[in-house]
């Protein structure tokens, strides 16, 4: 009977991969001969967490008007997205970070979706008794030339500083705009925004940086230079830590991914889904970056 | 006319060798399956070195971790990663094992039906905890704890041990009870009729024969403390360096392999350097079984 | 001191040792249920996070992957522990191929999260799916579902084997009537081990199985429709990857909320599981045994 048994659920397994690679594989031919001839189509958006949950909403609302298409969108970081658009694996790659900005992504053959921006800040555990800093301090608190709070006129409290991982996204724009080339402190790393805010949170000393959407109540976000962090002073590159959010495709794409991009920009999605989740729509912003960092007017 | 029974196959011993085939596919499997994954590793992993040309010598006795992204020049040494690792993995194995052994033995020799009903599943509660809760958990209870006893920032080694030790608590466990339950039950019974004590039966009967197996066990929970990284990552610090002290920031071999690797592109050396960490960690653990094995094969006891 | 005292000294060191951990354990537990109970009602069970906070379509995501990954997994697993334990026991090949496999169990989840993601998501193109997820899981679970089936068919007396050769029936038939019905309950506790694993883990799930699913329809049984719920090949979030996702990249105002409910959901749905899986297997050994 155990004979049986075995033989049956290893036949069962058997078929199930057999079944599952065949029908997927002819799926697979079907999809990208899809503009053409089926009615039904996949696009598939891997990458950035940090953009994920706008993707997934707009998804949504977009596949109650386009129920022929159906958009899988999933996380894994940008390098993850980054790589797999550029090998083609996926329609397309979610980044918190310019292609350019990355070693060993051919950014040439990519075309850049700005979707969204994003305003990040410094924040500290309410108790270090620090509410704003000049651009000049904050540098000197992650480079490491600052150690305790009372040398910012806060606490006597040790400085305990929270950096993002290496090769992130919002590390690249913090650093970029705050430490000037400068070499961060040796320090904690973590890489996501939901993680740093409860260490923040409940680490006396703490101090790392957030997106805007992630502050609350016990948590203390830094004015710097008397410049508040909002989204007003974002829109006009009054608050200079922000990045935007970026879906790569390859040049050439599919019509379905192209009307879900397009989708992306309507107002519908830039008035809805962006500012409910606590992004800033591109509609607003009054300036823009390239890759280089450098701002202009728009 | 009917085949000679004596010349044909009787249905036993077909039934015999075809249950011997579906064995030996099955084992054929796991073990295509486990060198595809280590060739997968290893292949990635040894680009640091061949692609790279990233020194294997300074890669392993350096300890600055920095992948050149920010300013152009990479130092990568996995040293501290190593250390910390094996060190963190070590002191959660050593709090967690006598415990799994005492309610192995609590389980198979003193009180079976208590323990199966009650004891064992309580303890296999713990399996299905997602590790991000015990991070969390870890963060918010267990570090300000340590912080207001043993100083620091609270972060370090400690709170990774006490964490993991609490995460590889059923695995040990489980396995403990299956091995100690594998002792045949007559052995028992002679020391019993000897005389023995019931601690004597444990000590010199139930523990003594099935050491090698309880080794395997202990194996298995290291291996999975080897390779949690979620929770370890949370409350270790996630610093690259040195650890000065059990209360100092540092990070393991998976915590930083598992923060950093979503950021980095196939095929650059960031991330060739996280893979070769993978396949360190998979020599580690070899290295690590073949010395206990080697220890076990030369105590007569066991 | 003599051997009577160093007796009862040690079984009452035995019992508060185990007293003070399952204490612990409940004390745990207790904490992560009390905080989370508030959440729990009818309506979070069935309605998905569309309307609201429902986790509905994670809870079935969980049975059904862990469902697969046993289908998967057991087979193999158990002709594994068979060819090791009973036709290999004293080989070298044996040998080495349990340390492969020892090994094998000390990656890092997310390393075979990202195999399976390389390999079968993309090279296969079996994509983010239930099957990628359940056949990532097999991989993960495999080498201590191996040791444990193994435990349990050692823990069958050898002379069982011998008296099977002496009565002329063959091996076989030895091992599939006598010794796995009287290894059922140890081979449990390796399923149940494995189930744990599977219904805790994220980060091998986040890269095959994915962190965010369509719409489920539960009366839609055609298991190849896109959202059917029998679907294997539709992506798929699970409880665990839920909580990851709700606990490190949610903001919206409930997070903390769904994330305390659910793992109350996690844990009674585990208790659930094992008492049941228990249950089965002696219900099964009465049977075969009769």
């Amino acid at each position: 009977m155990k004979a049986k048994l075995v033989l049956g659920s290893l036949a069962v397994a058997g078929l199930l991969l057999l079944g599952a690679c065949g029908k997927q594989a002819a799926a697979g031919n079907s999809s990208s001969s899809s503009s053409s001839t089926a009615k039904s189509a996949k696009v598939m958006a891997v990458g950035s967490t940090a953009l994920q949950p706008l993707v997934e909403q707009a998804a949504k609302d977009f596949q109650k008007e386009n129920s022929n298409i159906t958009v899988n969108v999933q996380g894994g970081g940008s390098g993850t997205g980054l790589s797999q658009v550029a090998q083609g694996s996926v329609a397309i790659g979610n980044s918190d970070i310019f292609a350019e900005a990355k070693d060993g992504v051919p950014a040439d053959k990519l075309t850049d979706h700005k979707v969204a921006v994003v305003g990040m800040a410094p924040v500290t555990n309410p108790e270090v008794g620090v509410k704003s800093v000049t651009m000049a301090q904050l540098k000197d608190i992650f480079t490491g030339k600052i150690k305790n709070w009372k040398e910012v006129g806060g606490h006597d409290e040790a400085i305990t500083v929270i950096n993002r991982a290496e090769g992130s996204g919002t590390r690249a724009t913090f650093e970029a705009a705050v430490l000037d080339g400068a070499k961060a402190v040796k320090s904690q790393e973590q890489d996501s925004n939901g993680t740093v805010q409860q260490i923040v949170r409940s680490t006396p000393g703490a101090i790392s940086y957030l997106a805007f959407s992630y502050f609350k109540s016990d948590i203390q976000p830094l004015a710097i230079d008397g410049v508040e962090p909002t989204e007003a002073n974002v829109t006009t590159n009054k608050w200079k830590i922000w990045s935007y959010e970026h879906m790569y495709t390859q040049k050439k794409i599919d019509d379905a991914t192209k009307k879900f991009l397009a989708y992306m920009e309507t107002d519908q999605v830039q008035n809805g889904a962006v500012k409910k989740l606590g992004y800033i729509s591109i509609h607003d912003m009054k300036v823009s970056k390239d890759a280089q960092n450098k701002v202009s007017e728009k | 006319m009917k085949p000679n029974p004596l010349f044909t196959r009787s249905k036993e011993i077909r039934q015999d060798n075809w249950g011997r085939w579906l064995c030996y596919i099955s084992v054929s499997i796991l073990l295509l399956l486990v060198v595809t994954i280590i060739y997968f590793i290893s292949s990635k992993g040894i680009q640091t070195f061949t692609k790279n040309h990233v020194s294997v010598w300074s890669f392993l006795t350096t300890a600055d971790w920095n992948t050149g992204s920010l300013n152009g020049k990479a130092d990568l040494g996995a040293l501290a990663l190593m250390t910390t690792s094996f060190v963190t993995t070590m002191l959660a194995a050593a709090l967690a094992t006598p415990l799994a052994f005492v309610i192995g033995i609590y389980v198979v020799a003193l009180q079976p039906k208590f323990g199966q009903k009650f004891v064992q599943p309580i303890i296999e509660l713990l399996l299905g905890i997602p590790s991000v809760v015990y991070g969390f958990i870890g963060l918010t209870v267990l570090v300000p704890i340590i912080r207001r006893h043993f100083g620091g920032t609270g972060f370090g080694i400690l709170a990774g041990a006490l964490i993991l030790a609490l995460m590889i608590l059923p695995t040990i466990t489980s396995l403990a009870i299956e091995s100690m339950r594998s002792v045949d039950p007559s052995y028992q019974k002679f020391a019993y009729t000897l005389g023995c004590t019931r601690w004597q039966v444990i000590y010199h009967v139930i523990l003594r024969i099935s050491a090698k197996k309880l080794v395997v066990a202990v194996i298995y929970g290291v291996a999975r403390a080897f390779g949690e990284a979620l929770a370890v990552q949370m409350v270790i610090g996630n610093t690259v360096q040195f650890a000065t002290n059990l209360v100092s920031p540092t990070a393991t071999l998976t915590s930083k392999l598992t923060t950093d690797i979503g950021n980095t592109i196939d095929g650059t050396l960031p991330n060739n350097a996280l893979w070769t960490l993978a396949l360190i960690l998979l020599l580690i653990s070899l290295a690590f079984n073949l010395i206990v094995k080697g220890f076990t094969k030369g105590d007569r006891s066991a | 001191m003599n051997r009577y005292l160093i007796d009862r000294i040690c079984r009452w060191l035995i019992y508060a040792v185990v007293a003070a951990v399952v204490a612990l354990i409940l004390i745990f537990v207790g904490f992560l249920i009390t905080k989370g109970w508030s959440t729990v009602s009818w309506q979070f069970l069935t309605t998905t996070s569309d309307d609201g906070i429902g986790i509905r379509d994670q809870l079935f995501n969980s049975l059904y992957l862990l469902i697969l990954t046993l289908i998967l997994s057991c087979p193999i697993a158990l002709g594994s522990a068979i060819a090791l334990t009973i036709y290999g026991e004293k080989s070298r090949f044996a040998a080495v191929a349990k340390m492969a496999i020892q090994a094998l169990s000390s990656l890092p989840s997310i390393i075979i999260g990202l195999f399976g993601f390389l390999l079968l998501v993309l090279k296969f193109k079996i994509g983010f799916s239930v099957l990628s997820g359940a056949i990532a899981l097999t991989f993960f679970n495999l080498p201590i579902l191996t040791q444990s089936m193994s435990l349990a068919i050692a823990t069958v007396p050898s002379s069982r084997l011998n008296a099977g050769i002496s009565l002329g029936v063959s091996q076989w038939h030895t091992i599939t009537k006598v010794v796995l019905p009287e290894a059922i309950p140890g081979m449990i506790s390796g399923v149940v081990l494995s189930a744990g694993r599977v219904f805790g883990e994220a980060a091998a799930l986040i890269y095959t199985a994915g962190q965010s699913a369509p719409k489920l329809n539960y009366a839609n049984w055609n298991i190849f429709d896109g959202n059917s719920f029998l679907n294997p090949l539709r992506p798929a979030e699970t409880l665990a990857v839920h909580i990851w996702k709700l606990n490190t990249e949610s903001i919206g105002p409930n997070a903390e909320l769904i994330s305390r409910g659910t793992i109350v959901v996690l844990i009674i749905t585990i208790v659930a599981f094992n008492f049941l899986a228990r249950q089965l297997a002696n219900h099964w050994q009465h049977k075969i045994y009769r």
